[in-house]
């Protein structure tokens, strides 16, 4: 399986024959609390990096979630509206949010790998 | 976290005890308060429907009025109907402006030489100023300051309170007596903010931890946090002051007139009596109602409402995940015509109109305990 890669906000990015697979972290949802709707992108949206991708809402707040890199969306876990909750039980797997279909590898280097991201959040 | 300027915040006597609970505190109206504890909102909001939760509400402003015309002296700052409360009875009313609005809502509870007022933790400093210019000399207000302010909620808060003061089983909703709980005068009222059947109870602070405690030992009570408070009150259709209601809000607007007695309507004698006078025969301009949306997006306060033209006919005041409801729950305001139950309207979430019907609230059953 391909490494894991982290963005500061609190996104993780694993790639796959050039497709990146895109959630947020087990900080993230354990700070966000209960989720309780995830509003997804539309399949074959165009985001930049940076871009307003998804919204987490739990019961506190609402959350943006951004494009952690430039491409195209491509599938969006369905499984969420359902039940949100996958979300807080398995943030780094089942729990996924979208797909992007790279368009600029080159910014997968302004990521952080898991150690560099543990030692940010250790920060915080 | 918080700058250094900034006033240092407060502790309730409760704080020790929030701690040892593995409570989040965040700043909350100059007080360090619990958001949630480790089982977090959602656990924490069943909880309290199911069984039984213990909220500090500490902050919240406690004081006497004393003075043989204390209650005919409140009704010249409020629109409710204090001189027909009978000895041992609360009620729920509201402090208004010249203009009608709303400077803070409150209850008020009449024992036989006295009142006993419960108001907003974040409007207290103003409720004070306003009464000691609002009431005569011969009425004394006594803050109290020394008292902790403890809720506890939920279909089995009789059962269990019942076992440390066996006589507030039989008491019937919104009303008050003084009962002795380990050794200790406490004011016990049968109220509360959930919706659910249940008990505030005004304790010295020198034994509140002990009684917190020791009701926090029984096997159906948890404590609950401010963000389960929240979401509780707003199933409940119960009003935040600051959010659903302010100082641009009439209680007629607010749809809360059912808290004006009969006297008040007819014979005014409160700040914007005329107004709201008007309003209760003509009907207010806007109204507040309950709103479900169609889907699973929450509708958050400051949400736009629009008609079936996209035109602006309100907005959310409050709105969030109902854990009970399961789904989402709002209120906010709307022009008088579109405030009938079942009106479509939409939401105005992240740029996309979201349908919407206006309902009825509560929007989960209220559970008092009427005797």
């Amino acid at each position: 399986m391909s490494e894991m890669l982290f963005t500061e906000d609190h996104e993780w990015v694993r790639v796959e024959n050039g497709v990146a697979t895109v959630g947020i972290t087990s900080y993230a949802q354990e700070q966000l609390g209960d989720i309780v709707f995830i509003d997804l992108p539309e399949a074959g949206a165009e985001l930049a990096q940076g871009d307003d991708a998804a919204v987490v809402e739990s019961v506190k707040a609402a959350s943006d979630i951004y494009a952690p890199v430039s491409g195209e969306i491509g599938e969006v876990n369905d499984a969420l509206d359902a039940d949100p909750s996958i979300v807080n039980q398995d943030a780094e797997a089942e729990g996924w949010l979208f797909t992007l279909t790279l368009s600029d590898t080159g910014e997968l280097d302004n990521l952080m790998d898991a150690d560099a991201y543990k030692a940010f959040v250790a920060k915080l | 976290m918080s700058d250094p300027g900034e006033t240092p915040l407060k502790r309730t006597p409760l704080y020790d005890l929030h701690v040892r609970a593995n409570a989040k505190m965040v700043p909350f109206a100059g007080y360090e308060m619990p958001v949630q504890y480790s089982a977090g909102v959602l656990k924490e909001h069943l909880q309290t429907r199911v069984a039984a939760g213990l909220f500090d509400v500490s902050h919240m402003g406690q004081l006497y009025l004393h003075g043989a015309g204390a209650a005919a002296a409140l009704e010249a700052l409020v629109p409710g109907d204090i001189q027909g409360l009978k000895a041992g009875r609360t009620r729920y009313t509201q402090f208004t402006n010249a203009a009608g609005g709303i400077l803070d809502d409150l209850m008020v509870t009449r024992y036989e030489d006295r009142l006993y007022v419960v108001v907003n933790a974040a409007c207290k400093a103003a409720d004070m100023d306003l009464l000691r210019e609002g009431l005569p000399a011969d009425i004394s207000i006594e803050p109290l300051e020394e008292r902790a302010l403890i809720a506890l909620q939920g279909p089995l808060a009789a059962v269990v309170f019942g076992r440390l003061a066996p006589s507030v089983a039989e008491m019937p909703f919104m009303s008050s007596a003084q009962v002795m709980i380990e050794d200790v005068t406490c004011i016990v009222g049968r109220c509360g903010y959930t919706g659910e059947d249940g008990f505030e109870i005004s304790i010295p602070e020198s034994s509140a931890e002990t009684i917190g405690a020791k009701l926090l030992d029984e096997a159906e009570v948890e404590p609950i946090g401010l963000g389960a408070r929240d979401s509780l009150r707003l199933e409940a259709g119960l009003c935040l002051y600051g959010h659903d209601i302010d100082e641009t809000t009439t209680p007629i607007e607010a749809d809360l007139a059912w808290s004006i007695g009969k006297r008040r309507r007819t014979d005014g004698g409160f700040p914007g009596d005329s107004i709201v006078q008007k309003q209760i025969q003509e009907g207010a301009p806007r109204k507040r109602i309950g709103i479900r949306p169609d889907g699973r997006a929450p509708a958050r306060g400051g949400t736009r409402i629009l008609d079936a033209t996209g035109a602006e006919i309100g907005a959310v005041t409050s709105g969030g995940f109902g854990p009970t409801v399961g789904g989402p729950v709002s209120m906010g305001y709307v022009s008088r015509e579109f405030s009938t139950v079942g009106t479509e309207v939409a939401l105005n979430v992240r740029n996309k109109a979201m349908a919407a019907r206006v309902a009825a609230m509560p929007f989960t059953p209220q559970r008092y305990y009427r005797g």
